[in-house]
């Protein structure tokens, strides 16, 4: 990772502007989706800004089974964000489709008109889940350091495997 | 987007909206700062829902007709229930139609404190907006208690009601209510007493006795206006011929009678969950309903948060349903929603579109062209927001000037009650 990238991904971790977008949902995982931004939750204290125009935001948050009306306008209002941008599938029928899939002007879920990076499946999702789908994504970013982490879990394990087998010996 | 020889300007709202809910578009036409012509687009969350009711069994349904709405999720499901438990004859015990009542209010409870902080956030008094989201959870803390679920409560079942309530869950309910209804009483002293909330709310939106007739609004719009029609009391269903409930009526006509009426049915959902709660009656929560339907067509109505929810049900006797049809509150206030918007200001738009509480939306953007000097602006609703706050504060009208002094009294109730 060249440094400019490093530097970008750092800066994005600390605060990230999300939008968020329904596309057919039945407005469940909207109003939970709101309330994670309102004072019992509350993910602004955390540095996540909830912003209204498209070009500002780096995280899309995305609701419902795509219908036929929003396609275009789900795929225009990616397309505005500006890179490097994420999605995240709010709920069931966002992922898949849910209980929406095959009716006749339903796409299906997110990832048939745009590319997801986070799914979140739940119906409807709870605040919590929100916030904790926005957290895995943003350390999902420092791809180094869950390797390096990745790889001292590894050493840990391997260490403790072998002090078991140790303590077995003795 | 501007035509100079009539000065007018035409200003497309929609279908995305930043902060709340569904898409919906709005092409609105002005003459200097007022609205001539609005034009109103809908649709864009048509899911093909009734067809998809039609080619699953009347069990499979009862979950499909829940996810209508996540918002008021629970009237639909009780309009399918007692229509198709009338189809088959089914007489569903008296405890669940309690129960029913007492989600139904708490569902109504949600509802309108939702609606209450979206309207103090589009005239930018984002203080009370988050004091009635803080509210509101507790409403919701009290339907994860009954319900186990936060949003589409999954309490209905053909011929009752799947969870019961007990005297533990009762005690919890009624300890909560006290702090809620002291947070309401407040609302309502603030929109009954405070000048600037009163100034920004009274002749927006106005939709008097006639039109609303005309227009057949429904719910707190109607009864804002005068029209005494609530389904509750009209022709009462579930367990509401037993139980006490006060039609509220307001004669404003505007967003200031609308709020009102919403503040003070809060207060009645209130009263009606206490009687429910002290009136149980003991009993089974659940009768038997046989798999198939007899075949026929049955109309039930509900009172949803937002008015009169009605479904028709067309059974050919098999174990799926022929036809249903679904008439959602929102749907008929719209009709009114054009006359409301004309002659209005502009800056006026955002609250007048919020105060029928539809399962609404918002916009990606729209282009303000000043046809004077060609300069032209992109608005989103945020934008519209903030300019419809800055009009009205250049007149004089600061919303950033109410004090709120309730936090100290807030935890003090919290305290006494957890004592």
């Amino acid at each position: 990772m060249g440094i400019f990238k490093k530097l970008v991904s750092w800066g994005q971790k600390k605060s990230p502007w999300i939008i968020h977008f329904n596309a057919g949902a039945c407005n469940g995982c909207d109003i939970e989706f709101i309330d994670s931004l309102t004072p019992k939750y509350d993910i602004e204290r955390i540095g996540i800004l909830q912003h209204g125009s498209p070009r500002h935001a780096d995280i899309l948050i995305c609701t419902g089974a795509v219908t036929l009306q929003t396609r275009d306008r789900l795929i225009q209002i990616y397309e505005q964000m500006a890179s490097p941008k994420y999605v995240i599938a709010v709920g069931t029928c966002a992922c898949t489709g849910g209980i929406f899939n095959g009716c006749y002007c339903v796409m299906g879920g997110i990832d048939t008109t745009i590319p997801v990076d986070v799914y979140l499946p739940g119906c409807a999702v709870r605040p919590e889940a929100v916030i904790d789908a926005i957290d895995k994504l943003l350390n999902s970013n420092d791809k180094d350091k869950t390797k390096k982490k990745a790889k001292s879990d590894k050493q840990k394990e391997v260490s403790e495997e072998s002090n078991e087998e140790k303590s077995d010996e003795q | 987007m501007s035509d100079n020889s009539s000065n007018r300007i035409v200003i497309p709202l929609g279908p995305q909206h930043p902060a709340l809910k569904e898409p919906g578009s709005f092409t609105l036409t002005l003459e200097g700062e007022k609205v001539v012509n609005a034009v109103i687009g809908i649709g864009y969350n048509h899911r093909g829902l009734e067809k998809a009711l039609e080619s699953r069994t009347y069990i499979q349904n009862l979950y499909m007709i829940e996810r209508i709405c996540g918002i008021c999720s629970h009237t639909h499901s009780v309009a399918y229930c007692q229509a198709i438990e009338e189809m088959c004859g089914v007489e569903i015990p008296m405890r669940a139609k309690y129960i029913r009542v007492i989600i139904a209010e708490l569902e109504r409870l949600h509802s309108h404190l939702l609606w209450l902080g979206v309207a103090a956030h589009e005239i930018g008094f984002d203080t009370l907006f988050m004091y009635a989201w803080r509210d509101r959870e507790m409403v919701l803390d009290m339907l994860a208690e009954l319900c186990g679920n936060r949003v589409n409560y999954g309490i209905n079942t053909l011929g009752g009601v799947r969870r019961d309530i007990d005297d533990n869950d009762a005690h919890e309910i009624k300890k909560i209510l006290r702090v809620l209804h002291n947070q309401i009483s407040y609302y309502l002293e603030l929109a009954t007493n405070e000048p600037t909330l009163i100034a920004r709310l009274a002749d927006v939106g106005k939709l008097n006795h006639d039109d609303a007739l005309k227009f057949g609004a429904v719910g707190p719009v109607a009864r804002a206006a005068g029209i005494a029609n609530d389904v509750r009391k009209i022709e009462p269903y579930a367990a509401y011929d037993e139980v006490p409930v006060n039609v509220i009526t307001d004669d404003h006509g505007d967003v200031l009678g609308r709020t009102l009426v919403r503040v003070k049915e809060m207060l009645e959902s209130i009263s009606i969950i206490r009687y429910c709660l002290d009136n149980l009656p003991a009993g089974e929560i659940l009768a038997k309903v046989p798999r198939k339907v007899p075949a026929g067509e049955m109309i039930s109505r509900t009172e949803a948060p937002r008015g009169e929810n009605i479904h028709y049900i067309n059974s050919d006797g098999s174990d799926i349903p022929y036809r249903i049809r679904v008439r959602a509150p929102s749907e008929a206030n719209w009709h009114g929603m054009k006359h409301m918007l004309e002659g209005s200001f502009l800056a006026d738009v955002p609250i007048a579109i919020a105060a029928i509480d539809p399962c609404y939306s918002c916009t990606d953007r729209a282009i303000f062209v000043n046809s004077d000097n060609g300069e032209s602006r992109l608005y989103d609703w945020k934008g519209l927001r903030e300019y419809s706050i800055k009009w009205h504060r250049d007149r004089g009208l600061n919303i950033a000037d109410i004090q709120i002094p309730m936090a100290k009294n807030y935890i003090q109730i919290q305290r006494k009650t957890n004592d």
